[in-house]
């Protein structure tokens, strides 16, 4: 709830890091490369699954955020994730992540994997 | 002058009888490791602190032994040291040879005819006492090791403190030549220590400098006892080269070997144990947080009795496995937050219990919160406080608590049934048969929750942690299996998506969290098992079988099967994660030269190809896998390798947690 209500608070700050139109030219191609460039890879895995180690287990695949909310927490998170500042991370590259993360297949039910809906 | 001898005769013969009875009940502890292999069902009954010995033990406990009249023959010191060491039952001795101990190496294999204890090779200290530690943690049984005076007890050093901070047995024996006048000149005094055993005094539980044939046998077997005696703990005694090497002398005393009487561990004192039971039952949310508490199955059922009970969330740290994955009353650590009542058995860091630390900011000060509600009451269990030394800090930060009560908690937990039983009423008993119904509803829906986790990026190559485990399970699942301890950190999902209930299905993390000591753990624990004919798998990692690969041959040349999957990152994830946090913290783009983590923490360019490495040293080994639909056949492949003995490693890419 806390992690919600943080990010309603920074999503007027947000837009000012992200440029209007920003969102309609990224590139999810592009997005994949700044993700592994940027590390976003190391805590939240290559996919945006996350793990309970290293991101609490959140995901952020399909990105649940709006865009807004996501660059603002990027900017300046506010649990262990370290901020990424526009000097180490572009708006445009950020844009590209989101575009990434939003283009990531859904999963399947869990029901419709043998392995796990025997477990 | 020789000093008459007027105790009562026992023939040598029937004394090593009843030696090995009292080993073979109490190696494992009247309350604890007794009952490892019970695997009982039944409610406990009422146990005293302290057994009465039995007949066998109190008939040897009236005598000292006859022992051969080694002076006389002119028999050398290390065959008594042999003949001490073969009452204790200890099955295995994995060390590295050298000359420091050559004179008890030879008595071993030759004199002792390489049994009880049976020497095995190992490529490094390191390697021997992790293979000790990983026995001891699905045994609860010491092995001995032996390292090769200064220099090998320093390589064998991190493992002795894994060892120690997870509190568990391990009889290490230092080569060492103490007489400056008469030892060889050049490298054997450069390997000698006037101290040496002061190299690992701050993170072992006892040590010793047998000066006597009569010195080693008293503090072999005192070393022994006080090793298995909770707290558990690692050991040292230095082995001068020459007591061992030289004939035995008895100085006019008749030799003996002192027996072994298993102690009986430390019970909380029975007011503090009532005071908990009061707190318990009388709270509206209480919650138990179990570490290193359970060895046993016996330990587990008293814990599920305990929970079953009070109808209490029971949260699972990572020393032991403790409560049954499958259990209902299993729930993640945010319940803490809802508690009024906390038990902490066996903490290794109560502070953390109910503190969060987050490491956000450039001055690494980080960030602390208390997770929990005022007003609430702390209990805790355990033997921190009966095992302090002050250099080494794992003890971590200090935590008040409103009922602290020293006491190993396998010994504890009857008394704590029992006055929980006690305490209820009817209208308490009503209370908890609710809270219960709630938490079962909680518990299904969390299950849910991580089968459908486990299945975000299901195909994604590199292979994710999840897809790896269950590709793991699914070929392991109808044998009779073993997690083995080992290294791999893939986000607990083995913990998250196996059914596990019984201690040996995973016996928790390292300890002193050393990396070097996955491998060799995993190889000491496949070899408990081995002896058990039970299946071993591990998962281990890639940087951390680069620190002792070497104990893959010991898995080979001693025929000790054992399935290694690979948690291949390809980097030191843990410091990928760091450096690129330090980078951020301090607004600058992270190098990463031409790797994918920050300069100086990945392991590519070129990978290493952990199977050939495997394949050189005799296991049979397959990879790397990158395609997650190739994973499962090929773990299919590999297992029947190990059920026909030989062990055997698939090298697998995987997502980084």
């Amino acid at each position: 709830m806390q992690f919600v209500r943080v990010h309603l608070l920074l999503a007027a700050v947000a837009t000012s890091f992200v440029a209007p139109g920003t969102a309609l030219a990224a590139s999810a191609e592009n997005g994949k490369t700044a993700y592994v460039k940027n590390g976003c890879w190391q805590c939240h895995g290559y996919e945006g699954q996350g793990s309970v180690t290293t991101s609490a287990g959140r995901v952020i695949a399909g990105t649940p955020l709006p865009a807004d909310a996501f660059t603002a927490y990027v900017r300046q998170p506010t649990g262990a994730m370290p901020p990424f500042s526009a000097a180490i991370l572009p708006d445009a590259d950020l844009a590209d992540i989101y575009a990434y993360l939003e283009a990531r297949p859904k999963p399947k039910a869990s029901k419709d994997i043998p392995l796990l809906s025997g477990q | 002058m020789a000093k008459k001898d007027r105790s009562p005769k026992l023939d040598r013969r029937r004394f090593l009888t009843a030696a090995a009875v009292a080993g073979a009940t109490g190696a494992v502890g009247s309350g604890k490791a007794g009952a490892a292999n019970a695997g009982t069902t039944e409610a406990p009954a009422r146990l005293p602190s302290a057994l009465p010995p039995n007949a066998h033990v109190a008939a040897a406990e009236a005598g000292v032994p006859d022992i051969p009249p080694y002076a006389s023959e002119g028999r050398p010191g290390s065959d008594f040291m042999v003949d001490v060491i073969k009452t204790l039952n200890i099955k295995y001795l994995p060390a590295n040879p050298a000359s420091s101990y050559r004179a008890i190496h030879e008595s071993l294999i030759n004199y002792g005819k390489n049994s009880m204890p049976e020497f095995l090779t190992c490529t490094h200290e390191e390697c021997g006492v992790g293979i000790a530690h990983g026995y001891a943690k699905i045994t609860n049984k010491p092995l001995m090791t032996l390292c090769h005076g200064t220099v090998g007890l320093m390589h064998a050093t991190m493992n002795v403190y894994n060892a120690f901070c997870d509190r568990m047995p391990v009889i290490v024996l230092a080569g060492n030549d103490l007489d400056a006048a008469h030892r060889p000149p050049g490298v054997p005094t450069v390997h000698s220590a006037q101290d040496i055993n002061a190299i690992v005094r701050d993170y072992t539980k006892w040590d010793d400098t047998p000066v006597s044939a009569q010195h080693f046998a008293q503090s072999f077997v005192r070393a022994y006892q006080i090793a298995t005696t909770p707290p558990y703990a690692p050991v040292v005694l230095s082995l001068d080269d020459g007591l061992a090497t030289e004939p035995v002398r008895d100085f006019g005393q008749k030799l003996y070997i002192p027996k072994f009487v298993p102690t009986a561990p430390p019970a909380g004192e029975a007011g503090a144990v009532r005071e908990a039971a009061r707190l318990l039952v009388n709270a509206e949310r209480p919650v138990i947080v179990a570490d290193r508490a359970v060895n046993t199955q016996r330990g587990m059922n008293f814990l599920v009795q305990l929970a079953e009970l009070l109808q209490a969330p029971m949260v699972r740290e990572r020393g032991r496995l403790n409560f049954p994955t499958t259990h209902y009353l299993g729930r993640p650590a945010s319940v803490i937050a809802q508690a009024d009542v906390v038990l902490g058995l066996e903490l290794t860091d109560y502070w953390a219990t109910v503190n969060k630390f987050v490491d956000n900011n450039a001055e690494g000060v980080g960030t602390i919160t208390s997770t929990i509600k005022p007003g609430i009451k702390l209990i805790s269990i355990g033997t921190l406080q009966l095992m302090t030394k002050a250099n080494y800090q794992e003890f971590q930060r200090f935590q008040s608590v409103d009922v602290p009560i020293a006491g190993d908690v396998e010994a504890t937990l009857p008394a704590l049934i029992e006055a929980v039983k006690y305490a209820l009423t009817d209208d308490r008993k009503n209370a908890i048969a609710q809270r219960g119904e709630a938490i079962r509803k909680d518990h299904e829906k969390g299950r849910d929750a991580t089968r459908q986790a486990a299945a975000i990026a299901w195909d994604a190559s590199p292979i994710s942690t999840a897809r790896l485990c269950a590709e793991i399970y699914a070929q392991i699942k109808d044998l009779d299996w073993s997690l083995v301890p080992s290294s791999g950190d893939v986000a607990g999902w083995p913990l998250r998506l196996w059914p596990m209930d019984k201690p040996y299905h995973w016996t928790g993390t390292s300890g002193g969290y050393g990396v070097g000591w996955g491998c060799p753990a995993s190889v000491g624990g496949a070899l408990a098992n081995r002896d058990e004919g039970r299946f071993s798998v591990a998962i281990q990692s890639d940087g951390d079988l680069m620190y002792a690969p070497g104990a893959l041959w010991t898995a080979a040349r001693h025929k000790i099967p054992l399935l290694s999957v690979m948690h291949n990152n390809r980097g030191y994830h843990q410091e990928v994660m760091h450096v690129q946090r330090l980078s951020n913290f301090r607004n600058r783009v992270a190098n990463l030269g031409n790797d994918l983590g920050p300069v100086g923490t990945s392991i590519m360019n070129p990978d290493i190809e952990y199977h050939k490495l495997a394949q050189s040293m005799g296991w049979w080994a397959k990879g790397p896998i990158t395609d997650p639909a190739e994973l499962g056949p090929a773990i299919k492949e590999a297992v029947a390798v190990v059920k026909s003995g030989q062990p055997a490693l698939v090298n697998v890419w995987t997502q980084p947690r």
